[in-house]
């Protein structure tokens, strides 16, 4: 039942996904007094390139094509081992939130390769950049969760949000810094304003979109399915592990179907604050990012420094 | 049993350095040997037409290695059945002084040693035949190699044998020099030569520091006894306890490379030949890794958590400044070395943790970050041999070593660069590979933290795990720029486009035994961690906090509530996830893969040298951690005709390790300044040395009068 729960909620997952990425862009429009498309149409975009025929540059090795099937496996598999309905996870013991942050690094490398692999110098650039900012967010993300994980004595994200639900509702100071870490990685590792800007193509200023110019087709759809996953898996991870209530405890159907609107509820929020963030700031200098990550790591330790000097029981 | 496994393994490496000085003497070899098979005329026959005499030279250079690889199987046996018995071994040898036979031992601990120096000559031994088989016999003769190479073999084995200080020394000295002469094998280059010197005095200092420590530690021993066993029983006060610990610190630590004493290590891995590299590298720094674990944890045993902290600090640092310094290097064997120095760090990090907590009293946490630091000592082993061999494949055959005369190698050397991949991968430490398991287990020794009642270890030790967090994340920056540069992309020069792959089978072999055991211990990483366990309870005396509860197929080394990771699950999870979407989106024939030219955003006109190089690639690093080197940069702009129009630049870089300017050459400073005072007493006037002579011995008189 349990693992048929996993399976479920891994698909869910991944099945979601288009649809956050849809309702952000529906966000931003809206605060930027555009037209919005439907929220489904990331859905309609990787209908379309799975059906086309992707173009090969003929300087790309066998890396470049296997790549996004590597990306995305990686990235799907981070996605089983978070709790997105229910807290009681199986998965979760097959691999840790370290394991967790090593899956995003796996895909981050063969993302970095395949922007290497054509010899461009759009793709260089890319891959530069990128190594140069997840390099620095990785050790902040791994702060803000050793935070977590020290205070729920486990690392396993599905006891330790189940520790969090049971201590009930506890202001800890750890955790509010733990949360700021955490937003602020995750903003520099989807590649969202200010760090990266997601719908700029041909500019010097971009990131993750350098990388994967050379992909078409159904790599494409992979490659940004991927991403897609990416961001509703910072997503949950900030909702489900600082704001865990409605998640379903027992295995009703009732308790699933609130825990699924309550999930659903709180990306719809995080994605309206992300709208309006995305709205209010500009894009940063490319070497404004390190003060950026910079910033994401102290608070990750200021939280981590805080949990040991003033909640851990002594 | 063990122990004449463990003797074979040493008999044979010394066989295979004596058989290589046969090389030149082809006559007598044949005559002895017509001498011995008299009787049988049939065999002469066959012998005359095997050890011809255009073949004999190869013929010599294949045997010796063949008894490398012998040696190494009887190290390979001898350290697992070391490690499955859990026994320990001593004899007596009757070699040495009167008064102190050779004492020996043989435990868990040199065991596990023993096991990494089997796995990497076993390797070597495939891998050398094809490496030195276009030698220039004239400049660089096999003779002086391969005799090195088995005396350096056989003094690493001995070093874990050793269980007194006095044979210690001894094989810690034929170690030393015999790698010496190894460094010092191409000494045409000037360049290597003083590599070479660096390292003789480098290792000569640390020497007499180890020497040294242990004199303070036989000064307490009972009847002043230089055996292991009087050392272990020596009543020592903290002060002088700490004292010998801060000298053994620094002797083996400079074996180690720890910053800042590790400035002999970028200089002396890149000039040895490939395979000598791969051994210095992957295994002699991990004999200096056994001598302090040795000296540390067994002789010196009441162990204080201030030289954990001391020994976290300094492998912290080194390991940010190896991988900040690797990350910069152009010449790819450099970049290797310094890589080494950041693995060190990080094993002398999870060391200094295990002391912490050993000295506050969680013994089974200290065995935690023990056989942590021990299972990264392994797996550097692996992933550096592997590297370091595939680092002598590549410049064989692109004839370079600076990895931007490279790139595009994917295409012409296929199955390398899929084992180099592997290796980057592992050294990356991403998951399913054997270096993200040793770091998993250090970030959960870490993680237990809690336990300590002292908070400023409380607050220290979580900054260090930060500090590892972004090594980690540096190292797959390094080396993804590494493989990057080097195997994507378009050939960067005419050498990298005319590259083919290797045609010998033994090199490849070699190099993908080493990259399965990466792959295997990376998926059944709890094979080897049972066996580390065992070390762990024979040193320590404890063990894990949860070692069996969980099965082979998990790991969970505190408790499955606590902490769980079942590599095997993620590999058949990650498998159904990469099959289905490969299956669902490649079943439409329709839409096959068409090749075409590289878009680049329609600009077009691409050309190689339009590429990202190593340094564009880590100029932001550079920008964002300036203070880290000593960088020298230039660029020179030309005008042309039209203001604004630039006709060539000229771009300059130089980046220097500050330890060289901030440490070593105050030193060879105020060394040279010595010398030239000394230098006045000798005038070379004989009366002025007469004079000397005759106040010397006025002098004398008055003392002993």
């Amino acid at each position: 039942m349990n693992i048929l729960l996993a399976i479920l909620q891994t698909l869910l997952f991944i099945s979601l996904a288009p649809l956050l990425a849809g309702w952000i862009k529906c966000c931003k429009c809206y605060l930027q007094n555009r037209k919005a498309p439907s929220p489904l149409q990331p859905y309609r975009d990787l209908l379309k390139l799975t059906h086309k025929q992707p173009v090969v540059s003929k300087d790309a090795s066998w890396l470049f094509v296997i790549a996004p099937y590597i990306i995305f496996s990686a990235t799907a598999l981070a996605v089983t081992v978070i709790p997105l309905i229910a807290v009681d996870l199986p998965t979760a013991a097959s691999a840790d939130v370290i394991v967790l942050v090593g899956f995003l690094a796996f895909a981050r490398f063969f993302l970095v390769l395949a922007g290497l692999d054509v010899g461009t110098a759009f793709g260089g650039m890319g891959a530069s950049r990128e190594m140069t900012i997840s390099s620095m967010a990785e050790p902040a993300m791994l702060m803000a969760i050793f935070t977590i994980t020290m205070t729920a004595s486990t690392t396993n994200l599905s006891f330790a949000i189940e520790h969090i639900m049971q201590e009930g509702l506890v202001l800890r100071p750890s955790f509010i810094f733990a949360l700021l870490a955490l937003i602020l990685v995750a903003v520099a590792e989807t590649g969202r304003i200010p760090v990266d800007n997601p719908a700029t193509h041909l500019e010097l200023t971009m990131i993750h979109e350098a990388m994967i110019l050379e992909y078409s087709g159904r790599h494409l759809a992979l490659i940004e399915w991927a991403s897609q996953l990416k961001l509703m898996l910072y997503g949950v991870l900030i909702a489900n592990i600082f704001f865990p209530w409605g998640m379903a405890e027992t295995l009703t159907l009732s308790a699933l179907g609130y825990g699924l609107l309550a999930i659903m509820g709180k990306l719809g929020i995080l994605a309206v604050l992300l709208a309006v963030s995305e709205t209010l700031f500009a894009k940063m200098r490319l070497f404004r990012v390190q003060e950026f990550l910079s910033f994401a790591y102290l608070l990750g330790l200021l939280g981590m420094l805080s949990h040991i000097i003033l909640e851990a029981s002594r | 049993m063990i122990l004449s496994l463990a003797y074979a393994a040493v008999w044979f490496s010394f066989l295979s350095g004596l058989l290589a000085l046969l090389i030149r003497q082809h006559h007598s070899v044949i005559k002895l040997l017509h001498y011995c098979c008299r009787k049988q005329p049939a065999w002469q026959q066959h012998l005359d037409n095997w050890l011809a005499q255009a073949v004999y030279p190869q013929r010599i250079q294949q045997l010796s290695f063949i008894l490398m690889g012998v040696a190494g199987v009887f190290a390979i046996s001898a350290g697992v059945s070391g490690l499955m018995s859990q026994t320990i071994i001593t004899d007596q040898l009757s070699l040495g002084l009167p008064w102190l036979p050779w004492h020996v031992r043989f435990d868990s601990l040199s065991a596990l040693f023993y096991l990494i120096i089997g796995i990497a000559i076993l390797a070597v031994s495939c891998y050398g035949p094809g490496y030195v088989k276009d030698n220039n016999e004239q400049d660089h003769p096999f003779a002086i190699l391969g005799l090195f190479s088995g005396l350096f073999i056989s003094g690493m084995f001995l070093v874990l044998l050793a269980d007194d200080a006095f044979f210690f020394m001894i094989a810690w000295e034929l170690m030393s020099v015999a790698s010496y002469f190894l460094v010092a094998f191409q000494h045409e280059n000037s360049a290597n030569r003083r590599a070479a010197f660096i390292y003789l005095i480098m290792a000569e200092v640390g020497a007499i520091a180890i020497i040294l420590a242990f004199g303070v530690l036989a000064s307490f021993s009972e009847g002043g006894t230089f055996t292991f066993d009087a050392l272990r029983n020596a009543p020592l006060s903290t002060t002088w306890a700490s004292v010998a610990f801060v000298l053994a610190l620094i002797g083996f630590g400079m074996k180690a490379g720890l910053v800042p004493l590790h400035v002999w290590l970028p200089e002396a891995h890149p000039v040895a030949p490939s395979h000598i590299s791969a051994l210095m590298s992957g295994v002699m720094l991990k004999v200096a890794v056994y001598g302090l674990i040795r000296f540390s944890f067994d002789l010196l045993g009441d162990i204080h958590w201030q030289w954990g902290v001391a020994l976290m600090i300094l492998g912290a640092i080194s390991a940010l400044g190896g991988i900040l310094y690797a990350m910069m290097q152009p010449n790819l064997k450099r970049l290797l070395a310094y890589s080494s120095v950041e693995n060190i760090g990080i094993i002398f990090m999870v060391l200094g943790l295990s002391m912490i907590f050993l000295a506050k009293g969680h013994s089974n946490l200290a065995a935690l970050a023990f056989v942590a630091a021990l299972f990264h000592a392994f797996n550097h082993a692996l992933f550096k041999n592997l590297l370091f061999l595939g680092a002598g494949i590549i410049q064989h055959q692109v004839h370079s070593l600076n990895i931007d005369d490279m790139g595009g190698l994917i295409k012409r050397m296929p199955h390398t660069s899929k084992l180099f991949l592997i290796a980057c991968m592992s050294i990356s430490s991403l998951p399913l590979f054997n270096g993200f398991v040793s770091e998993w287990l250090a970030f959960q020794a870490a993680l237990q933290v809690g336990v300590l009642d002292n908070a400023v270890l409380r607050s220290l030790i979580p900054v260090m795990a930060a500090a590892l967090a972004l090594t980690a994340a540096l190292a797959a920056a390094c080396f993804v720029k590494l493989f990057g540069v080097m195997f994507l992309g378009l050939p960067r020069s005419r050498q990298a486009e005319k590259a083919e792959e290797i045609q010998d089978k033994g090199m490849l072999a070699s190099l993908s035994l080493l990259a399965g055991l990466c792959f295997l211990f990376g998926i059944f990483p709890g094979l080897m961690i049972n066996l580390l366990e065992n070390v762990a309870v024979q040193t320590l005396g404890y063990g894990l906090p949860n070692s069996t509860a969980a099965g082979w197929l998990w790991l969970a080394p505190v408790s499955m509530q606590q902490a769980s990771y079942a590599a095997p699950i993620v590999l058949i999870l990650a498998l159904i996830a990469g099959g289905i979407s490969f299956h669902y989106l490649r079943r439409d024939p329709a839409v096959k893969l068409r090749q075409s030219d590289t878009w680049d955003c329609g600009f077009g006109g691409l050309t190689p040298r339009m590429q990202y190089t190593s340094s564009a690639f880590t100029m932001p690093f550079r920008r964002i951690f300036s203070g880290v080197w000593r960088i020298d940069e230039k660029i020179d702009k030309k005008a042309g005709a039209m203001p604004l129009q630039v006709t060539d630049i000229h771009y300059q870089l130089h980046v220097e390790d500050h330890s060289w300017s901030k440490i070593y050459q105050p030193i060879e400073r105020s060394v040279n300044r010595i010398a030239r005072l000394v230098s006045r007493m000798q005038t070379g006037n004989i009366r002025v040395y007469l004079s000397y002579s005759f106040f010397t011995l006025i002098f004398l008189l008055w003392v002993v009068s």
